[in-house]
């Protein structure tokens, strides 16, 4: 099984980490020519800005559409969840939305740095999976917030009343950052799906 | 400092400020370009450009350095605008020992504060006691015992000093192979070496210890300091530094937007010299740069 991690900018490297600890093969995605050589993708934490130009300038924008849109696994953490998410509020006019996931997000919803924080959240998928209790520790960094979910969207975990990590098909996305946290749980997940 | 937001009884409270949230907004910024702005319009230009962040200042360090003086922290009303021009993490420099003017950072809601070398020192033998702090700090360092001692003060994110404002890159590379390369020969060593790691680094045991065990430091490294073109960017990615801070080398070369654009794609592609060689094409003219003799002023000295 080869993971990619989208590598325009952010925290990709603590993700490839965390698979690379599961025993996964992990490529760095930086052009469609790497893009092709995965199964799955993470699509990590960062500035959404950022990265959705870089995306577009790198060719990367069609190629990524068609690759969640293929059934692929694809797990997006914050700016992740942001790109992939059909709708995006308080962003820049310009900036891409992926569209592989039926929800409303809108970017910094919990403040700026110094309101970023963590928090003890629930999360049943994975003790149904079979992955131990229901507890995790989930790290929020100028997060976004996941305002609307649509027919179909599976709500993972809430924090504060409000989705933080939904599922959709093969499409997973957290508004919090499993990669820092040392709870490799979320991303076995992925890779089991 | 700012309080936590207040939770009904039911739900668990949310930690701010801890090292982990602290530490993890620079793992946000790894990979990108974070580009020193003196107005909203520059502010604009860069994050249209594709910068992770901006750090926000009054002059950029080419002008401080022509002008002299005392630097200090930019006036407030300059920073807010700035915030209110871009979605992007704004940063924005205090003076080394100055804990006032970190404090009026915070209350402004700045996402991090650099604690830095290029306002001119307020306090000659302390830096500021950075645990104190909700909002993180990024301080420079020109070898390992200087970024491990900030790291001990409660730095987040360690920056090579480069020697700003000079559009020179060797200070940066000269810093970068020294902090870098000590971590490597830091692995090499037997545990009655690290005794004398320590003592001669100036730094904490632990913090050579974990640093030994782990082959990193415990907070991201980032390069700053005299970059001012796509390649630079490139060679500060593939010596080891995770991100990179552009200063004079973007507002002060010839056409300021397609620099920052590039300075930008050769952060994400600094391994493809195909990539590299595309956008380093048609810049038109750097800034104009210093040679290390020609220099009266060593900022990269301030700091203890």
């Amino acid at each position: 099984m080869t993971a990619g991690v989208l590598a325009l900018q952010g925290a990709f490297a603590a993700h490839a980490s965390v698979l690379e600890s599961l025993g996964a093969t992990v490529v760095e995605v930086r052009t469609a020519d790497d893009l092709a050589l995965v199964d799955r993708l993470v699509v990590p934490g960062g500035e959404s800005t950022t990265m959705s130009m870089a995306a577009e300038r790198s060719g990367l924008l069609e190629p990524l559409r068609a690759f969640v849109a293929s059934g692929r696994p694809t797990f997006g953490t914050c700016a992740g969840a942001i790109l992939l998410a059909a709708e995006c509020f308080d962003g820049r006019a310009d900036q891409h939305q992926l569209a592989a996931i039926d929800i409303s997000v809108r970017r910094n919803a919990f403040g700026r740095q110094v309101d970023s924080f963590e928090v003890d959240v629930p999360i049943p998928a994975l003790g149904d999976a079979g992955l131990g209790d229901a507890g995790f520790h989930a790290v929020f960094i100028r997060a976004p917030a996941i305002e609307r979910v649509g027919d179909g969207v599976e709500v993972l975990a809430r924090v504060d009343d409000r989705p933080a990590a939904v599922r959709s098909g093969a499409i997973m996305v957290t508004t919090f950052h499993p990669e820092l946290a040392g709870d490799d749980r979320l991303h076995e997940l992925f890779l089991r799906s | 400092m700012a309080q936590p937001p207040q939770e009904s009884s039911a739900a668990p409270s949310h930690q701010t400020g801890s090292q982990l949230v602290k530490r993890g907004l620079a793992e946000m910024l790894k990979g990108g370009v974070i580009m020193d702005v003196v107005n909203a319009e520059q502010a604009r230009i860069a994050e249209d450009a594709g910068a992770c962040a901006v750090m926000a200042l009054e002059r950029v360090p080419a002008d401080i350095r022509v002008d002299g003086g005392v630097a200090r922290m930019s006036d407030p009303a300059m920073i807010q605008g700035i915030q209110e021009a871009v979605t992007i993490p704004v940063m924005a420099k205090a003076r080394i020992g100055h804990f006032v003017e970190a404090q009026i950072l915070e209350a402004l809601g700045v996402d991090y504060v650099d604690e830095s070398e290029v306002l001119s020192p307020a306090d000659e033998a302390h830096h500021i006691d950075k645990w104190a702090f909700t909002v993180p700090f990024v301080c420079g360092a020109t070898n390992l015992g200087e970024a491990l001692r900030r790291i001990s003060e409660g730095a987040c994110m360690i920056r090579s000093k480069g020697e700003a404002g000079t559009g020179n890159i060797v200070e940066a590379v000269r810093h970068l192979r020294s902090i870098l390369g000590d971590i490597r020969a830091l692995t090499q060593a037997d545990s009655a070496e690290l005794f004398d790691w320590a003592k001669r680094l100036q730094a904490p045991l632990p913090l050579v210890q974990e640093i030994a065990e782990t082959g990193e430091l415990p907070v991201p490294l980032f390069c700053a300091g005299g970059l001012a073109t796509p390649a630079d960017a490139a060679l500060a990615m593939q010596l080891g530094a995770q991100a990179v801070f552009v200063g004079s080398g973007i507002f002060k070369s010839a056409d300021p937007a397609p620099r920052a654009k590039a300075i930008v794609e050769a952060t994400t592609h600094y391994g493809d010299p195909h990539i590299l060689a595309k956008v380093s094409r048609g810049l038109g003219a750097p800034m104009t740069g210093i040679g290390m003799d020609d220099l009266d002023l060593k900022l990269a000295d301030r700091g203890w």
